[in-house]
């Protein structure tokens, strides 16, 4: 072996070694984003417990953190929160799993080319162009039908939530339809099924995991939306299941501190890391859960 | 059982109903979605199309509505894109690489699969949080285009990461045995023969994420970026803000000028992202081309 060639074994051996290390870095640093959301929450929010006690935080009916007359009870935010992302799941459920069983059971190939792409770019569309729609369109629209509803509400952007999820609950449920055996459909033809009770009778039973995976995924970019709710929600904290009125969710109370100029280390900017916190565990949640589920279909299927 | 014959008949009638009655439902619902989206767009049309000029894309914001313009948002959003890019592009594909080539199926790459997948689901006002404590508070980057560029490039990192390994997963395993095979290392291989076959793939994907990127506001708006901004940045410290901000702030004020500037806004952002996409679609096109021997 002549030396220029041994030279070039070991410059090969220490490149391959410079990029195995560099590669691995670059793999590790989701789990330090991980560990940073983690960390930087956790931080702020047992600062956030010195000062206000986990009891009243969760039970106080109140959320006045930026009044003289300081409350700091999460539930009017959780109950703006759930109220919109309700509204918004009771939007795109019927509407997503139709048109997920219609594309997967029902159009043809030419159709599903075309729908697919239009319903992807629904999902692509900016969250302050939703909320430009929401207070200025649907706000509108709406109260020609309902004349108490004001400006600001959870029914507008509830509805206009719904909408951005759609493609979301759609696409991932008909693959969970498309993954169904096609053997199971047949077998219900032969014994005589219409298409209509292979699709809901077998299909969506069959898929059923699936389409509540999808489901939670959506509940789960409800909760998290933000821009659309900061628009056209208003920002009034209350405690209330009333559509209607003005309400605040917990994503909206942090854009409404942002843009106020709170300096660190107050108890007002430890607020949002408190919020934060609950938006974290919650979305958390209802991914992992929606992950489990979809792990046990598909070991179902297999 | 026996089935008097016009039983059968009625009983077959109202399936057919049923069937009708479903294809009809279905259809008006895809409808409704989709007309939901062109009535969106419609109305942004509609509201903002007479206050597109030449003068609303290089005038500064003001505060009377007519003369006010979106130079330094629009700036703003290409400095924080092509920034973000920088930070996401080579740690994501990096990664990417690393998942699919290096780790195998180890514990470890188990557990940056299971982390890049729940990462990919935090909310994005999340990433602003991070971002607030750890760039702007931390490393005191202050409100700057670099913090704003970072936390973006967070935000994104799950989505390149994912995309870019489906497009690696599609190189065949066959060249990469022919390159070992030749005496080529497992860099030189990757380097070589791996990413110019998967690097149109990995650009598409990336795209499709730095668009996401660029309608998102609620980030920048939680690490603090400036809503009124009335200068161009001038290097990675200076203050920033960025289209989607503009237009929330627009949005959210009473007067109707300023509506109609939110929704011209809206256009310019809707002609950017469509912009995008269609360059994703065009290299997709182009290098496929060339790639395939």
């Amino acid at each position: 072996m002549t030396a220029t060639t041994l030279h070039h074994l070991t410059r090969g051996r220490y490149r391959e070694r410079a990029a195995h290390v560099l590669l691995f870095f670059c793999g590790t640093l989701s789990i330090l984003t991980t560990l940073g959301i983690v960390a930087v929450l956790l931080f702020e929010t047992l600062a956030f417990f010195r000062e206000v006690p986990l009891f009243d935080f969760l039970t106080d009916t109140q959320w006045t953190p930026l009044f003289a007359d300081k409350h700091f009870g999460i539930l009017p935010l959780v109950a703006g929160t759930v109220l919109t992302a309700g509204i918004a799941v009771c939007v795109a459920t019927p509407v997503g799993l139709v048109s997920a069983l219609y594309l997967s059971e029902y159009a043809t190939e030419r159709v599903r080319r075309l729908v697919k792409p239009v319903l992807e770019v629904l999902a692509g569309v900016p969250t302050v162009v939703y909320g430009y729609f929401a207070l200025l369109f649907v706000t509108p629209l709406l109260q020609t039908v309902i004349p108490s509803l004001s400006g600001f509400n959870a029914l507008s952007p509830g509805i206009v939530i719904g909408m951005m999820i759609i493609p979301m609950v759609s696409s991932l449920s008909e693959d969970a339809m498309y993954a169904v055996p096609q053997s199971l459909r047949e077998g219900a033809y032969a014994l005589g099924s219409s298409k209509l009770q292979v699709a809901v009778k077998v299909v969506v039973p069959a898929a059923f995991s699936g389409i509540a995976a999808s489901l939670l995924l959506g509940v789960s970019r409800a909760i998290g939306e933000t821009m659309i709710l900061a628009i056209a929600a208003g920002q009034q904290p209350r405690l209330t299941l009333n559509p209607t009125v003005p309400i605040e969710t917990m994503t909206a109370y942090i854009v409404q501190v942002s843009l106020g100029d709170t300096p660190t280390g107050t108890i007002e900017y430890r607020t949002i890391f408190a919020v934060g916190m609950m938006l974290f565990l919650g979305t958390l949640a209802l991914n992992l859960v929606s992950q489990w589920i979809k792990q046990r279909f598909r070991e179902q299927v297999g | 059982m026996r089935i008097e014959a016009h039983t059968l008949a009625r009983m077959l009638s109202r399936r057919r109903g049923m069937e009708l009655g479903f294809k009809a439902l279905a259809v008006t619902t895809l409808a409704i979605a989709l007309g939901s989206l062109a009535l969106l767009l419609l109305d942004a049309i509609a509201d903002g199309a007479g206050r597109l000029s030449w003068q609303f894309l290089t005038s500064f914001p003001s505060r009377k509505p007519e003369e006010a313009g979106i130079l330094s948002a629009l700036v703003g959003t290409v400095c924080l894109i092509l920034l973000t890019a920088v930070f996401a592009f080579p740690i994501g594909v990096g990664a990417a690489i690393y998942l699919e080539e290096y780790a195998g199926k180890s514990w470890f790459s188990r557990v940056v699969e299971v982390n890049i997948s729940n990462l990919a689901g935090v909310p994005s006002i999340i990433y602003g949080l991070l971002g607030l404590e750890l760039f702007v508070r931390a490393m005191g980057f202050d409100r700057s285009l670099l913090s704003g560029a970072l936390t973006m490039a967070l935000l994104v990192l799950p989505i390149i990461i994912i995309s870019s390994r489906e497009a690696l997963r599609t190189v065949p395993r066959s060249i990469r045995e022919a390159s070992f095979a030749l005496g080529a290392d497992r860099w030189q291989t990757i380097w070589h023969q791996v990413l110019p076959l998967a690097l149109p793939g990995i650009l598409t994907g990336s795209i499709l994420a730095f668009s996401r990127a660029i309608g998102e506001a609620a980030p920048l708006i939680t690490i603090g970026a400036l809503t009124y901004v009335a200068f161009l940045p001038d290097g990675l410290f200076a203050p920033f803000t960025a289209l989607p901000i503009q237009i929330f702030n627009w949005v959210s004020r009473p007067q109707a000028g300023f509506h109609a500037n939110a929704a011209a806004a809206i256009l310019v952002l809707l002609a950017v992202l469509l912009l995008m996409n269609a360059l994703a679609v065009f290299l997709r096109q182009r290098y496929q081309k060339r790639l395939n021997l």
